[in-house]
């Protein structure tokens, strides 16, 4: 009775969470509901990112912290598919930088081939060695004037080869395609290894991966950030041009709201609605994957992979394929959450916020249940954001009765700024403690 | 003369630096491989843990300043990081009592272990930026070189200067000093010989009557020591940043997997392997082969291999091929 009764009781406290939060301003919520809905969109996204977290870790065991870099890349995948393309680049340098690139992969390739098919010897580590670098400096020798060339086309406004002016909602799925080739590649080399280090590779691979986002200008125009991504129009429309319908105007009087609001208010519900729609097609897929004979079989694996090697399954291609699924499954969320803030900053990538974070949202949702993982995503999300305001609501308590400018005052009210990371710690020990099988456990 | 003067730019920005870097990674990969040898398991939180360090070493020596004491030519955190030291292994040994213990008796799966770290991380993370913030942190103070780049010209009559900073030489003896404690304790007292039993074979220790407890608390002391004291190097050598520190994790690990989990020495190799090759990968060549090179082969061009920002590549490169082609590591590490 209870177990059946858990689920609906704590979706029903974490709505009542939001509702809250747009509706009354008691205690620290806000009473706005702009602020209730943005919330609900990330935690909307980072309930996406905790299903394929959940996939690699509750159904697999794979434990990967470098999610942040698979979300980068959808985010990238964002600005390649929508963004217009650069006037001139691609004559200007466009293909010397692809052919240096398909060059760089080639000597790659050619250096694990030798690798493979020449006998083990001084004569391999030579031929090796001289493939990587004559390969190294050719690569560079075509790259960089394309590079060079590209950057100086209008290098305040654009300097990128820029995108392929396609809508936005083709890059969700192609950001998937992106966060998957690069697990394809990490799994190939880190997935024999012993836990942890497939752990340190992903965490290394997702600082790489924003490094590469943060210095190659001509890609998305580094730290210069890209500005002005499309949205999926027409099911996402811009304020200026509600508030500039009479139509629209006019329906929004009848509910008594003032434009401006009810314009910001309606692109928050339609990305809101669209979001909900790709969680729930992931979530049933999940769902669907997770009860059918490979879902059973994955478990197996984690639960022993020894006896499920020994009755001839194949563990690593398993967690090679669940790793890529779990990874293209981040790189959507993450084309999704460029597309919903409009613009790729590379300097915002924190492996606190988008990796470590997603991982408290899975152990406390429960790992290894997907509602668990979407129900862990909306809580810590919600907390993530109102740690804040619940921090100066508490400090603002607790030094009422300090003078007005003291020192300890003042430096207590600043560092309400810092809890975040304490509180998200502390919930994340607490719940390994004491319930760690999570809030809606596997079953 | 030529060749000389290339290489004292070489030792000037590549070499000196690197050595530098390479006893701070060091330090902080003893840390790591200690924990994974004793404890057996990767301590994600020992960046912070060398953040926490550095926080309270920054605030004693705030205080030692204004109270005008100072350590003449050398940096006043010098005396401050015992006091460091002291509060680090309280830190340390408060959350292993109040969180890894619980998990060492249920026998936790490492992994389990893991996350526990991270969760002690965020919260060490927090505590850090609770008490001293996020800004950039200069503390060093004292004389700046021990000999600088004009005072080399005049000496030597060579066209270029080597100036070696007075944290450069410090890190090194500090390091060397630290080091050669540590094995001394490793191999000669009772403690540190139990210590490496139960490393080598946890049962048989056992059997033979060493108390865990004691080998672990005495494991997490030396480990605050060591990541304070690297913490307080690195933060006197560059500045200090609670947010870099983190990030300090990759080329520590690094240098602890390269160099064989759970192997001491390889740490230290593992350390100075992954600082000279981030050094020399990403430092511009032309200067030096500028010196070295008959003028008609001169470079035009910078001769950087990487930018600088691409320093975790390198590191994590070696990593990927040390792993691929000797999974244990240069010196024989421990896999579980």
């Amino acid at each position: 009775m209870m177990a059946s009764l858990r689920t609906p009781i704590l979706v029903s406290i974490v709505a009542a969470l939001f509702i809250l939060e747009g509706s009354t301003t008691i205690l620290f919520f806000s009473g706005s509901w702009n602020s209730s809905l943005g919330i609900l969109n990330m935690a909307l996204i980072s309930a996406i990112m905790a299903l394929g977290v959940n996939l690699q870790w509750g159904f697999a065991g794979l434990f990967n912290i470098g999610i942040m870099g698979f979300v980068a890349l959808g985010g990238l995948a964002a600005v390649l598919i929508s963004m217009p393309p650069t006037e001139g680049a691609w004559a200007a340098g466009g293909w010397n930088i692809m052919i240096g690139l398909a060059m760089g992969a080639a000597t790659i390739i050619a250096a694990v081939m030798a690798q493979r098919h020449l006998p083990k010897g001084r004569l391999r580590v030579l031929v090796t060695l001289a493939l990587l670098i004559g390969g190294f400096f050719l690569y560079r020798a075509v790259l960089d004037p394309g590079v060079d060339a590209v950057e100086a086309i209008n290098p305040a406004s654009t300097g990128n080869l820029g995108g392929l002016g396609l809508p936005v909602l083709l890059a969700w799925p192609v950001g998937g395609i992106f966060a998957a080739g690069a697990a394809w590649v990490i799994g190939k080399t880190a997935l024999g290894l012993r836990s942890d280090y497939l752990a340190i590779a992903t965490l290394g691979i997702a600082e790489i991966i924003i490094a590469v986002l943060k210095n190659e200008d001509w890609l998305a125009r580094g730290v210069k950030n890209v500005i002005g991504i499309p949205r999926p129009a027409p099911v996402v429309p811009y304020e200026v041009d509600l508030q500039a319908d009479p139509e629209f105007v006019a329906s929004a009087a009848g509910y008594g709201l003032d434009p401006v609001l009810a314009s910001t208010l309606y692109v928050k519900l339609a990305y809101g609605l669209l979001f909900t729609a790709v969680l729930l097609i992931l979530l049933w897929l999940a769902q669907k994957a997770l009860q059918s004979p490979w879902g059973r079989m994955m478990r197996a694996i984690r639960d022993n992979e020894v006896s499920a090697e020994a009755m001839g399954k194949d563990v690593k291609g398993r967690h090679l394929q669940i790793f890529i699924l779990g990874s293209a499954i981040c790189g959507i969320a993450g084309a999704m959450m460029t597309t919903l803030d409009g613009q790729l900053t590379p300097g915002s990538y924190q492996p606190l916020r988008f990796t470590f974070l997603i991982w408290v949202m899975v152990i406390v949702g429960g790992s290894g249940n997907n509602f668990g993982a979407v129900l862990g995503a909306f809580l810590i999300y919600f907390l993530w954001v109102m740690v804040e305001p619940i921090g100066f609501w508490l400090m603002s308590i607790i030094t009422a009765g300090m003078a007005d400018g003291s020192g300890i005052k003042t430096h207590l009210l600043d560092s309400v700024a810092h809890m975040r990371l304490l509180t998200m710690g502390l919930v994340l020990l607490l719940v390994l403690r004491f319930s760690p099988r999570g809030l809606i456990p596997e079953r | 003369m030529d060749f000389l003067n290339g290489i004292v730019v070489f030792a000037n920005f590549v070499f000196v630096p690197g050595l530098a870097y390479g006893a701070q990674l060091a330090l902080g990969a003893l840390g790591v491989t200690l924990i994974y040898g004793i404890l057996r398991f990767s301590n994600f939180a020992h960046g912070d843990t060398m953040a926490f360090g550095t926080t309270i070493t920054i605030l004693v020596t705030w205080g030692l300043q204004s109270a005008g004491i100072s350590f003449g030519v050398l940096p006043t955190a010098l005396l401050a990081l015992p006091v460091g030291i002291a509060v680090t292994g309280l830190l340390v040994l408060g959350t292993d009592r109040a969180v890894y213990r619980f998990y060492r008796k249920k026998k936790a799966a490492p992994v389990i272990l893991v996350i526990v770290s991270m969760g002690v991380m965020f919260i060490t993370n927090g505590i850090v930026r609770f008490i001293i913030g996020v800004e950039d942190i200069v503390f060093a103070d004292g004389e700046r070189f021990v000999i600088t780049a004009a005072r080399f010209k005049e000496l030597t009559g060579l066209d270029e200067g080597l100036a070696i900073r007075t944290t450069q030489a410090l890190t090194l003896m500090t390091a060397a000093i630290a080091v050669a404690l540590l094995f001394w304790f490793l191999n000669k007292t009772r403690t540190g010989k139990s210590m490496r039993a139960f490393s080598d074979n946890e049962d048989l220790a056992l059997l033979s009557g060493i108390n865990p407890e004691r080998v672990v608390a005495v494991t997490w002391l030396i480990v605050a020591a060591l990541a304070a004291t690297a913490g307080v190097l690195y933060g006197l050598d560059k500045s200090f940043k609670a947010f870099t520190y983190f990030q300090l994790l990759l080329p520590i690990f690094a240098a602890a997997i390269v160099g064989g989990l759970g192997n001491p020495l390889g740490a230290i190799a593992g350390g100075f392997v992954i600082a000279l090759s981030e050094v020399t990968v990403t430092y511009a060549w032309k200067r030096v082969l500028g010196y070295w090179l008959p003028d008609n082969l001169a470079p035009d061009s910078l001769v950087q291999l990487l930018s600088t920002d691409y320093k975790f590549a390198v590191s994590f490169s070696i990593l990927i091929i040390v792993l691929l082609f000797k999974p244990t590591g240069l010196f024989k590490g421990q896999s579980v």
